[in-house]
């Protein structure tokens, strides 16, 4: 099953997501969140996401949601340190283009239903486009 | 004794430290004020785990990147994390550094903060102060300087850099959120840059 790293800037927020993205998700979904600093401090820290990137890992690969500014660079950054990790070095990372809140509720979903690492990152990428007031 | 390169990364460290509520007033009138604090922590991670007796240039530099890419926080993290390794790989077993060393160590720096940020001059970045002290070194490498020389007109050169974002719209980074807002205030980023390499030059100038 693709595993699902939520990054933020902020413990809270990236807690708060996976909360709300893991109640629409199976027992079986592998969903972390890696938000803030280790000590806890607002920012985003290129090894804990790498390390968070591994867990969430069971051989399926991993879709990578991430907020704004060093969010998505410092997963760059995470995805490239896997690379020459050789222990690591196999595991496939995507990171979605999708708001993070709204595309890991998709992702959940998809993920937890056996979607393959594409159609995970395709359904958080549709949320990009979900409409919330119909008129 | 603690090797050259150390000293060195201590210098800048110390000018970034003693610079902190400097960096990070300027980070509070175009982002969010952290820019001061997030230097200062990951230096200050970097002075504690970098081994003190490693002369292997490239293995120090190498280890420096890894501790500011976990430990700054921010954007200038994996921007000045990247910075280091890839000025690691060009200074790769290397004890003491040419006037052409500097310079592929600066062309491996830019070309690292290009990739990692995807922004070009003129973006009111760090690349603002760098690109132009980069090339103001070549210039001088070109006309025969010695390496202090060379690092003079780089810091000449990246001070200009860092007036012009004053002139200039940010595009990358938080500051691109204020749009116009942004002119009239100099780059955080470009300033800590110029501080880099101002603690590099003296530290050369006091060999
Ligand atoms: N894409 C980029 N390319 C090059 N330099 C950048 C880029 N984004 C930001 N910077 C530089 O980083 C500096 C800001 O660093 P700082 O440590 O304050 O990060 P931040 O913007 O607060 O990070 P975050 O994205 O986590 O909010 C800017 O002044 C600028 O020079
Ligand atoms: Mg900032």
């Amino acid at each position: 099953m693709v595993g699902i790293v939520i990054v933020s800037h902020s413990r809270l927020a990236a807690e708060g997501i996976r909360e709300l993205a893991a109640q629409m998700a199976g027992p079986d979904l592998r969903i972390i969140a890696c938000g803030g600093m280790e000590d806890g401090s607002i920012g985003t820290d290129a090894m804990r996401i790498q390390n968070a990137l591994i867990e969430a890992d069971s051989g399926d690969g991993v879709c990578a949601m991430v907020d704004l500014g060093s969010g998505i660079m410092s997963t760059e950054t995470a995805i490239e340190l896997l690379e020459f990790d050789d222990d690591h070095s196999d595991i496939q990372v995507r990171i979605a283009d999708a708001p993070v809140l709204e595309g890991s509720v998709s992702a959940a979903v998809s993920a937890s239903s056996g979607d393959s690492l594409e159609e995970v990152i395709a359904a958080a990428e549709e949320a990009r486009g979900m409409k919330k007031l119909l008129d | 004794m603690a090797s050259k390169v150390y000293e060195c990364i201590s210098k800048i460290a110390d000018i970034i430290i003693e610079n902190k509520d400097f960096l990070t007033e300027l980070d509070r009138e175009i982002g969010d004020a952290d820019h001061g604090i997030n230097m200062a922590r990951g230096y200050t991670e970097a002075l504690g785990q970098l081994p003190q007796d490693e002369s292997d240039i490239g293995a120090v530099l190498k280890k420096a990147g890894m501790v500011l890419l976990s430990k700054v926080g921010g954007a200038s993290g994996p921007l000045y994390g990247t910075a280091y390794m890839k000025a690691a790989k060009a200074a790769a077993g290397k004890t003491e550094l040419t006037v052409q060393d500097g310079k592929d160590i600066l062309d491996a720096i830019i070309g690292g903060i290009k990739q990692r940020g995807k922004a070009e001059r003129g973006e009111k970045t760090m690349l603002d102060a760098i690109i132009p002290g980069y090339e103001a070194y070549c210039a001088a490498a070109d006309a025969g300087k010695d390496l202090a020389e060379c690092l003079d007109a780089m810091c000449a050169a990246a001070a200009e850099g860092v007036e012009y974002t004053k002139t200039i719209i940010a595009t990358k980074g938080r500051a691109s959120y204020l749009g116009e807002r942004s002119i009239g205030h100099q780059d955080p980023g470009a300033t800590s840059s110029l501080l880099t390499m101002e603690a590099i030059r003296d530290w050369v100038r006091a060999l």
